[in-house]
This record gives structure tokens, sequence and C-alpha cells, in this order.
């Protein structure tokens, strides 16, 4: 034990002595805290309408004042032809076109039918569904509206209507950053702990301490223990900054559920994630092999483990590897146990995964991590 | 270096002649590492007696870092066996770590700690008690004349400085042998000279020296020294019977005579 | 000139025999297409929903049926037990609830309406607000069938048209972005690691007091990376097209042209890069950490920009992918001709312009 005080000494000594670490550690995880979320919000909303109207009766123009006060659609322009209006789409003024053809009323009420037109630009196929959907609704809604100004109600039997009614639980007013910002917290977490172990295990080897270490009489484990104590106590600390300072006062996210939990399942996920830092640690030997495949896994980590887009849509492969990422369960975790108030007994999946995770990524570490060769 | 050369004679008489009766420190015998199909030090048998100044030379790549490792526990040998203060190189590698001191020829000692944090950091790893390590440290600084700089980093230190304090470091738990990488290199002749100071100070408490070199004149202050060619040891005895043997006046002829065959070269 | 060709020589050495970094140059961009252009979607299928039917009557049943056989859900199972609902939330894998409430088959029978709720998983809003979508469209369409037999009057039928992505594939609006992140990444972090491993090794000191121009010098050191990225697009165009299926509705070689133009603004930032910084280490974590995020966020394939902060939104147009993402879509999907792109290309044009001429003067600074 004595041993590993002074390895912990030297460590945490290092550490706050190193002027280039310690803003990487504390200060841009924070300012990325702060901006991630502002950027990263993909509510559909603002979609741009371009209208062709060749009608011009008082139907299209209710229609068309429906359209825009709907808070969906945002007026792109009137244009005197769909051509025209396809053109706002080619140069991405408008998302959408919404044609009115000629007649429009004088049929409505004569033939009893009439289309309508409407043109999406759907390269972003999300945002062209929805959009599609918002005007289809609005267009059934004032389709109601004109058959009961002009039919009185009974004179024929209406076709039965199942009214759809939705409530979104745990964040009913469907803020983003709710979403946002307990998985970008995760990630900072994973950087701190992955990246910055392996860069400071390796950093020894660059320097040649590590063989000075290796000559004194320090058991393997003693040596590991003292790089990993460190991390795993800064990782708490930023975890507990995010989560206290900018998630709370900043995004007034206040977490539902057990905070004791929650610091138990980041307590182990640590664990594991240290001990992937001192495995790529085992394999590289410069600092910059080091980076190179921490970028790699955090690439991945990043834009597999549904922090951005979900894990359903992903095809089967691609959801494997998101199943071997343990950046995907501590997300989940966190969103479960901050937002929608999840219990142990709802976790205790994901803390057997994340303790097999811990146990094999370390067993492997240590297994490769030789004092001699 | 009057005192050093009597010692020198003693120690070399006791070397060729009363070698029975001295406590060997370092046995290996064939000692061999392989990379592939390179051989690079090659059944390598030799002894080292217990406050020896022993010297291991060769030419660049001639093999001699990949046989220190191997006696320093950093590296496992391919075949042949060897002891070290009495413990068995494959099975016994924690006893010797804890009875050797080792220095190499990368500077090792952490930049971004303070003279008195290094010290006290690879002090108490070797178990020294706290009152040890006080003393220990005060002695230490003292001796190196330290004493204004040791607050501050490491890396503010001149190399040469550097090196001695990396050496008293390597020391300070009294191992029974300390194992020196080309310790001078890139180091002026004086701060050389004072680190030589420093090595017979420990030889003369007992400790073992095992140092490699290729600086010729340093060769001359060994008791006896070894020279590798091509991973294999050419010649082993103390300099004046080397330079008798190959009948030249210098320790610079001695090693051309013997290198000159040498294959491998960096 | 023939100075010049030697100094090119020089560095085509260097490249083709560094194993390592070639792999890392052909590997990263196909292995990054590979996984992304298949991996990053905003579709979601197969999400598990639970079915609380409190009525359990032939019509429940049939919109059961048919939410199960959507693509879009994957029933759990149909409980009739409000407390399972949250249960179902905390435990994790649910996204969506519907419940039926008491005698919904009569409702709509009898009274003519009936009501469905839906309960959707908020925590992610995004998913919550396209599956709510997905479920009303299912039941919508079951309400159809239902009134087909019903003659409405004055009915208005929107015909909707998909234009570019009529199967409304997450890979269209990706793939470009991804290409755009792709191309960026590597090129920034080849050329900005070039030149400091000069530095460095101290070959610098070496070229620079040789009677040859230093912005030679720098120009040679790109040349081959140029090259290489151009083989590299190619083969990421290769990929996209037939792996992904990606179609390239507009001219092939005004996309190579305008990705050439873009490859030398990438090139030239990793120039400034290598010429501002001392160390390789610090050239590759501002490369590749320093270009990953702002990449990522700003080119607008992830994230729309037009819900962003003002400040950012700004900030988004300094960020040279976001105009090649929109080349790219405009060119390969849009079909569209370099008049409705050359706003576009001149922005990349001055960028590349300016950043190489700052990284020139920083070059030249450093020889004083």
């Amino acid at each position: 034990m004595r041993v590993l005080k002074f390895l912990l000494q030297k460590e945490f000594k290092q550490i706050f002595r190193n002027k280039g670490l310690l803003p990487l550690i504390f200060v841009v995880p924070f300012v990325q805290l702060l901006i991630l979320p502002l950027a990263a919000d993909y509510e559909v909303k603002n979609i741009n309408i371009s209208i062709v109207d060749q009608d011009h009766s008082s139907y299209s123009r209710h229609l068309i004042s429906k359209i825009t006060s709907s808070g969906y659609f945002k007026l792109a322009g009137y244009a005197p032809t769909f051509k025209e209006g396809f053109k706002q789409i080619e140069n991405g003024q408008a998302d959408l076109i919404l044609e009115i053809p000629t007649g429009f009323e004088r049929n409505l009420i004569r033939e009893n039918q009439q289309k309508l037109f409407i043109a999406v630009n759907a390269i972003n196929g999300v945002k062209a569904g929805l959009g599609g959907n918002y005007l289809s609704q609005i267009i059934s809604d004032y389709n109601n509206d004109i058959r009961l100004q002009w039919i009185q109600p009974g004179r024929f039997k209406d076709a039965p209507t199942i009214q759809v009614v939705s409530s979104n639980w745990f964040n009913p007013f469907m803020n983003y950053n709710y979403f946002m910002v307990p998985g970008i917290l995760v990630v900072l977490v994973t950087m701190v702990g992955s990246y910055m172990c392996a860069l400071n295990i390796v950093k020894e080897k660059e320097a040649g301490t590590i063989e000075q270490i290796n000559v004194t009489p320090i058991k393997k484990y003693q040596f590991v223990l003292g790089k990993l104590i460190p991390f795993w106590v800064i990782g708490m600390m930023v975890f507990t900054i995010g989560l206290f300072i900018v998630a709370r006062l900043v995004y007034g996210i206040v977490p539902v559920g057990s905070v004791l939990l929650l610091y138990g399942y980041l307590a182990i996920y640590l664990i594991a994630l240290l001990g992937l830092g001192l495995l790529i640690s085992t394999f590289a030997e410069t600092q910059q092999q080091a980076m190179s495949v921490a970028y790699f896994f955090i690439m991945i980590f990043m834009l597999m483990s549904g922090l951005f887009t979900p894990l359903d849509g992903m095809p089967q492969w691609a959801y494997v590897i998101a199943k071997i990422n343990p950046v995907t369960y501590f997300i989940d975790v966190v969103r479960m146990i901050i937002l929608k108030g999840s219990g142990f007994s709802d976790l205790v999946y994901h803390f057997t995964i994340m303790t097999g995770f811990a146990l094999l990524l370390n067993g492997l570490a240590i297994w490769n991590y030789r004092k001699t060769s | 270096m009057e005192l050093n050369k009597d010692n020198n004679k003693s120690l070399s008489n006791a070397g060729s002649q009363l070698s029975v009766e001295r406590e060997v420190v370092i046995k290996t015998d064939k000692l061999t590492k392989r990379f592939g199909d390179f051989i690079a030090t090659n059944q390598i048998t030799f002894e080292v007696y217990s406050g020896e100044i022993f010297g291991f030379l060769g030419a660049n790549g001639a093999g001699k870092t990949t046989a220190m490792k191997m006696l320093c526990g950093l590296s496992k040998p391919s075949s042949g066996n060897a002891t070290i203060a009495g413990f068995d190189i494959y099975r016994q590698t924690e006893q010797i770590k804890r009875h050797i001191g080792y220095m190499s020829q990368k500077f090792s000692l952490y930049e971004d700690l303070t003279i008195v944090e290094n010290i006290q950091f690879f002090g108490g790893i070797y178990g020294l008690s706290d009152q040890q390590l006080k003393t220990k440290s005060n002695e230490l600084i003292e001796t190196l004349g330290l004493q204004k700089e040791a607050n501050k980093l490491v890396n503010s230190l001149p190399l040469g400085w550097k090196q001695k304090l990396a050496f008293s470091v390597a020391v300070l738990h009294e191992p029974r042998i300390v194992f020196l990488d080309e310790p001078t290199g890139g180091v002026d002749p004086i701060t050389r000279r004072q680190f030589w100071d420093l090595i017979y100070q420990a030889a003369d408490k007992g400790i073992t020296i095992f140092v490699t070199t290729h600086y010729m004149d340093e060769a001359e202050y060994c008791n006896r020294i070894s020279m590798m060619v091509d991973g294999e040891i050419k010649a082993l005895d103390t300099p004046a019977d080397l330079k008798q043997k190959y009948a030249v006046s210098s320790m610079d002829e001695v090693f051309y005579e013997l290198a000159r065959g040498a294959k491998r070269n960096e | 000139m023939k100075q010049f060709i030697t100094f090119v020589k020089k560095e085509f050495y260097h490249v083709f025999r560094d194993r390592k970094s070639l792999m890392m140059l052909f590997g990263m961009p196909i292995v990054q297409i590979l996984l992304f252009g298949f991996a990053l979607t905003n579709e979601i299928k197969n999400a598990k929903i639970v079915i609380c039917d409190y009525s359990n009557d032939v019509t429940t049943q049939q919109i059961i049926n048919k939410l199960e056989a959507s693509k879009s859900f994957e029933v759990q199972r149909v409980v009739s037990d409000h407390f399972q609902i949250e249960k179902s939330f905390k435990s994790g894998d649910i996204k969506l609830v519907i419940v039926f409430p008491e005698n919904f088959n009569r409702d709509l029978l009898h009274l003519n309406k009936a009501q469905v709720q839906i309960i959707a998983d908020a925590s992610d809003p995004n998913a919550a607000n396209t599956l709510t979508g997905y479920a009303t469209n299912v039941i919508r369409s079951y309400q159809q069938e239902l009134s087909s037999n019903y003659s409405a009057p004055m009915q208005i039928i929107p015909e909707v048209r998909m234009l570019y992505n009529p199967q409304l594939k997450g890979a269209t609006n990706f793939v470009p972005g991804v290409m755009a992140l792709v191309l960026m990444l590597v090129c920034v972090l080849m050329t900005s690691v070039s030149i400091v491993r000069e530095k460095e090794r101290g070959t610098m000191e070496v070229l620079l007091v040789s009677p040859i121009n230093p912005v030679l010098v720098i120009i040679a050191k790109a040349i081959p990376y140029l090259l290489l990225s151009v083989i590299n697009l190619a083969v990421i165009i290769l990929m996209s097209v037939t792996l992904l299926d990606m179609p390239v509705n507009g001219n092939i070689v005004l996309l190579f042209v305008e990705s050439i133009l873009f490859i030398i603004t990438a090139l030239a930032l990793g120039l400034l890069i290598s010429n501002s910084v001392e160390s390789q280490q610090s050239a590759m974590l501002i490369s590749m950490m320093g270009m990953l995020v702002p990449t990522m966020l700003f080119t607008g394939f992830m994230f729309p920009i037009e819900n962003m902060p003002v400040a950012l939104q700004l900030i988004s147009n300094i960020i040279p992918a976001k105009w090649y993402y929109i080349i790219v879509k405009s060119i390969m999907i849009k079909g569209l001709g370099f008049a409705s792109v050359w706003k576009e290309t001149l922005i990349l044009t001055v960028m590349a312009a300016v950043i190489l001429v700052i990284s020139f003067k920083k070059f030249k600074v450093r020889l004083e």
C-alpha cells in the first residue's frame, strides 16, 4: 500500500502540473457541453414551403392561411408556376411545394372532389416524411371545416373517425436539450477516461521512465492502479461538475431517478473505460499512435452509440457494433435514470453488461501489459 | 585518482587470481537473446564479483544493451541461465528487482517532478521509511550540492546534473548491483570525471557496478572489462592485461583490434 | 522546375514508403464511408412498442395486426393494465405505447368515433415525434380503408410526391455529408503532419538552406496528397454508387472538379496547421479533435443549421465542408449544373486562396 501511496502522489502531482492537459480535462469538456446541445437540435421545425396558387380563390387563400398559421411551416414565397416553385427547391429556399390548381374551389363544390399536389424535397427523408404528414393533416382538417360549412350535419352518414391523441412522457415539452446534454456528458467522461489515460501511460513509455519503473520492485497491479485511480477520480469529478453545474444550472435538468444509482453505474463504467485506455496504451508505442487509435474509437463511440441517431434504424451488423460499444449502455442508463427515473431493477441488464466490460477490458489490458518482453 | 589507481590494482589482482574466494554477484551461462533470426546476444558466459566495477564494452549494435536488459529483468532471455545477486533470472525477477539499481541511457527521472519529489518517489517505491527518505534525500542533495535547486523541476537542470542525480537515485536504496547503460552519453569531460567519482564512492560502499560505455578512457577506470563484438564476448580481463595481451598502449587500440572484424555496425 | 520535380519525387517517396500512414490514408475513408453510410440514419425500424388494449375486440385486433405488419414497429406485448405502461418505459427498450380504451369498437360503430391514445417516450424527442407520426399514419390508413365504403363529399385529395428520394432513405442525406467529413479529415490530417514531421526531424532546416523557393517546398508537400485524395475521392464515389445506391444525377466531371477544389481547401488548411504548430502531436490533436466536431456539427447533414442559434449559424459559414455538402447534394442528387452552385464554388475558392496565402505567410515568417 505504501508503494501505491507514492505512485498516486506522483500521478496527481504530474497531472496537476501539466498545463496542457488541465484545460483539456476541465475546460474543453464544459465548453463543448455548452455549445454542442445548442447546435445539436434535430427537431423538425421551420419547414419552408413554397406555394403555387393558381386558383386565387377565397378557398385557396383560406387553406394557405391555415398552413402558415400552423407553426410548422414558414412561407418561403409564392411561385407563379410549379416550375418556378421547383427552382426554389433546387436552390434550397424551399423544402416543399404545394400546388393549388386552377378551379380548386369550383371543382370542390361541383364535382365534390379535387386534387392538390404536394412535392417534397426528400433528400432528408425524416424531415420530408414529417413535413408531408403535417401538411396532409392540415389539409384534412381544412377539408372537415368546409364540409361543416356546406353540409348540414346528419344529412348523410359520416365515415367513422378514429381520433388519435398523443402525449409525450418524460419530456412533455419535447426539449431536445434533455436528450442531448446527458449523452454529451457521457462522451466527455469517456474522452477523459480512455483517451487521457492512454496518453498518460504512453507518455511514460516515450520518456523511458517506464523502464525505470520496470526495474523497481513495483508490481504490475500497483503500477496499473496508480495510473487508473487518478483518472477514475478525475472522471468522477468531470461528471459531477457536468451534472450538477452545467446540466442543472444551465439546462435545468434535474435527475428524476436516484443519483446514487447513477454514480454507481458511473463508477463501473469508468473502470471499464480505463481498462480500454490501458489496453490502447499497451499497443501503442508513441503518443501519436495512441492518439490515432483513440481517435478511431472516439469516432465510433460518438456516432454509433445512439447519441445522435437512433439505434433502431441501423442495419443488423451496425446494430451489433453499437451493442459491443460500452458507451451505448452508459448513454442509455444516463438517459433512463435522469429522464425517466428508472430504478435498479430496470437496469440489472445494463449493470451486468458493464461489469462484464470492466472485467474483460481490464483483464485483457493486464494480460497484455507486460513488464518483460 | 591516486587512491583509485590503488584500488584498481588490488581489485584487478583479486579479479584475476583470487576469484574463487570472492563472492559472485552476477553469473551468466550461455545467455542468449534472439529476435526472430537475429541473435542479439549469443551465448555469453561471464561472472562479476561483489564490489567490482565491471565495464561492458562494444561497438554500437554489439548487443550490450540487450544483455543488460536481460540481466535487469526487463527482457526475457531466449535461452541460457543467469543469476543476479543469487537469484534466478527466470523465476525470481521480483527479488532481483529489490537488489538492483538501473540507469538507462535515456534520462529516466520524471522531468515534471522536482528533485526532492523524484528522490522521495523512487525511495518510496523501494520501501524506505519516511525517516530514511528524509535523511537520505538531505544527504543526497548535499553531496551533489543541489541545495538551491532541490525544489525545482528536474527539466530545468542541465544534462550533466540530471545524470548525476539519476545515478544517485539509482543507488539510493543501496542495491547490491547497479546497472548503468551508457550513463555519460553527451556529457562534457569534467562532468564525466565527477560522475566517475560518484561511481567510485558507490563501489566503496560495496555496490557492484555494471557499466556499459563506448568511451575508451572510461574503460580504463574499470576493474575488469569485457568486449562484445557481434553479440559475443571476445575478451574479458583487466584493462592492463588486455593491453598487454594485444601489445598495445591504450584501450582504444584494444578496441580497434577486436572490433575490426565486426560485421554488424549501425 | 527541375528542382521542383525532384522535391515532388522526394515527397512521393515519403508517402509511399510509410506503409502505416498509407494504409490509414486509404483505409480510414473506406471504413468510415461504409460504417457511417450504412449506420447513420434517422430512420427508425423495428421500434419496440407495447399495446395496452382494454377493449380487445375485432377492430383493435385489426389495428394491432396492421402495426405489426409495418416495418417500423415490433409489438413486444399486449397488456391491459395501466401500470404496465410506466414500467415498460422505465425498463428501457419500449419507445411507444398505444392505448385502446374500453369499448373501442362499440364507440366506433355507434358514436361513429373512437379515441386511441399514443404515448411516446419523449426522452428522445426526435424518435418520439417520428414514431408518433408513423403510428398515426398506420391508424389513419386503417380508417381510410373503413371509410372507403362511404362516399365523403367535397373531398380534397392531397397527392404527395417525394422528390429525389422516394423511399426516404437515410443514406441520401448522410452520404454527401460523410463524404465531406471524410475528405476533410483525411486531407487535413495527412498534410498537417507532413511538414511538422520535417520540422521535428530537423530536415526542414536542410531544405530551408537550399536555394529552392520555400513556397515550392510547401506545394511539393501537398502534391502527393492531392493525388492520393483524388484517388480516394474516386473510391468513395464508386462505393457510394455501388454499395450505398447513391445516384449521380449531375455531371460527374463537375463533381470531380468541385471535389478537387474542396480537397485543395482541406490541404491548405492542413498546411496552415502544420506551419503553425511545433510538434506532430499537436498537429494531430488539432486536425483530429479540432476538426471532427465542428465539421460534423456545422456541415448540416446531422443537425439542421437553420435550427441553431444565429451565432452558430454564422460560425457554420466558415466551415468549408458545409459548402461542399451543398454542392455535392446539388450535383449528385438534384442533378443540377454549375449555374446553381457557382456561389458555393466561389466561397470555397476564396477560402482556399485565403488559407493558402496565410499559410505561405506563416511559412515565410519562420524563415526570418
